[in-house]
């Protein structure tokens, strides 16, 4: 089967806050979709296989690895890339503390590393270092060896307890 | 990546019409964590993906009115390891829902997608096995159930029809004074595939004696198999650590381990003797019965 006899797919998304409409051949991936179709360049791609974390974004609630997830599976949902994390020009308490706290050196998995990291803050704002390790064993960054990461999401944690 | 048709039915009437008619050119497309890389590097080429997730019979996850549970082939695996009943009632099902992927992979991957898959190394098979469940499966010739124990043929491939499709899982009410444990050996800390894994159920008796014991090994056969020489070698007696360790031994007979990149076979077979051993111990400590 070419792609030429494949019926494009209509899918309807809001990403963050905003609605898109569009056509898509049924094997656009979702991280894809974000970046090419949308222009949302924040959300990177590395494995292409879900173990790397880098492509993380929140769907429906929920932290899913947009690699290896359908821009067709996502029709209808809410999604918030990195894009839209912060308030406007007010910085996410989890943006600010990877900038202070050093929680990044290339930066190429930030993206996914504060995705999931607030993901995990929203349900629990003071995770023990064990609780972070084992919510983000899917995050993947060859640059810090963690420690600056675990740091910086239990700072966050502290200005997300005291209230921002 | 190839490409492929893609529907999205609404009900199951409409998932058994499509995949009635698409039969084996149609794969089912539950969280896609498998069968998306699966597509990319060739190594299934559907020319038609369902999407079991819009199937409301596919989302269940309730009780079956007589104690035990119905778990939809499309409910994400996070519902199934964060759910308090099913962590207290059948604790080897949250512990293997909790060790597929990460928590961007729990969030979409299912019991239809693992078990589907039909790989060796599923972790929520052994669980789903042991713990006696059974699937619901529909196909244009009607719906049957048949235990998930019996529906694997080789790796990658179910004994089901291609035109069939899965349903829901379920899992009976467990034994008074039973409980149920999963383990598994990966060469790091997270984030891997079974070289070895093992689910182990267990029901006490008054006197303390095992009742019933199910054993079922992940990653040492081309399917998951029951380990019955060791579940023969526990059932009537009083457990201790000699026979734990005789329970690891007798489980090997059903091992026929392949050597890949995880392991090699010899040691595939030494790990079903100690995952084995320690799978009855745990699951025995749990019930008050400490032998290490």
């Amino acid at each position: 089967m070419t792609t030429d006899t494949v019926a494009r797919v209509p899918v309807t998304v809001t990403v963050n806050g905003a609605e898109y409409t569009a056509e898509v051949p049924p094997r656009r991936t979702l991280v894809d979709f974000i970046r090419y179709d949308l222009g949302l360049t924040g959300t990177k791609e590395a494995c292409s296989v879900g173990v790397c974390g880098i492509c993380t974004v929140e769907m429906d609630g929920v932290i899913v690895s947009s690699c290896i997830l359908l821009a067709v599976q996502a029709n209808g949902s809410e999604i918030t890339t990195i894009e839209g994390v912060a308030d406007g020009d007010k910085l996410h308490p989890l943006q600010e503390a990877f900038m202070n706290y050093g929680g990044f050196q290339c930066g190429i998995c930030t993206p996914g590393q504060i995705m999931a990291s607030r993901a995990l803050l929203e349900q629990n704002p003071d995770p023990t270092e064990d609780e972070i390790k084992n919510w983000m064993m899917g995050n993947l960054c060859r640059c810090t060896g963690y420690y600056k990461i675990i740091e910086s999401i239990q700072k966050a944690g502290e200005v997300i307890r005291l209230g921002n | 990546m190839r490409n492929f048709d893609y529907v999205a039915p609404t009900s199951l009437t409409e998932a058994v019409q499509a995949f009635g008619q698409a039969g084996d050119k149609a794969r089912a497309l539950a969280g896609g964590t498998d069968i998306i890389d699966q597509i990319r590097i060739g190594r299934r080429t559907p020319e038609l993906l369902i999407d079991t997730k819009r199937v409301p019979e596919m989302m269940v996850f309730e009780g079956d009115g007589a104690g035990g549970l119905r778990i939809g082939a499309a409910l994400p695996l996070y519902r199934v390891r964060d759910d308090a009943n099913v962590q207290a009632t059948y604790p080897a099902l949250a512990t293997a829902s909790g060790l597929v992927g990460a928590v961007q992979i729990q969030n979409r991957a299912t019991l239809g997608g693992n078990v589907g898959n039909a790989a060796p190394s599923g972790d929520t098979i052994p669980p789903l096995v042991v713990l006696g469940s059974t699937v619901v499966i529909a196909g244009p010739r009607g719906t049957r159930e048949e235990p998930v124990e019996n529906i694997f043929a080789g790796p990658g491939q179910m004994t089901i029809a291609p035109d069939e499709c899965l349903v829901e899982f379920r899992v009976p009410a467990p034994k008074a004074n039973s409980s149920s444990y999963y383990v598994r050996f990966i060469p790091r800390a997270e984030m891997d595939i079974a070289v070895v894994g093992v689910g182990v159920s267990l029901t006490l008796n008054g006197g303390g004696q095992i009742e019933d014991v199910n054993i079922s090994l992940a990653s040492v056969a081309p399917t998951p198999v029951r380990a019955t020489d060791a579940e023969n070698v526990l059932r009537g007696e009083t457990l201790t650590a000699a026979l734990a360790r005789e329970a690891g031994e007798q489980a090997e007979h059903h091992a026929s381990p392949i050597s890949d990149v995880r392991g090699s076979a010899d040691y595939r077979r030494e790990l079903t003797k100690v995952l084995t051993r320690r799978a009855v111990a745990a699951c025995a400590a749990q019930l008050g019965v400490n032998v290490t």
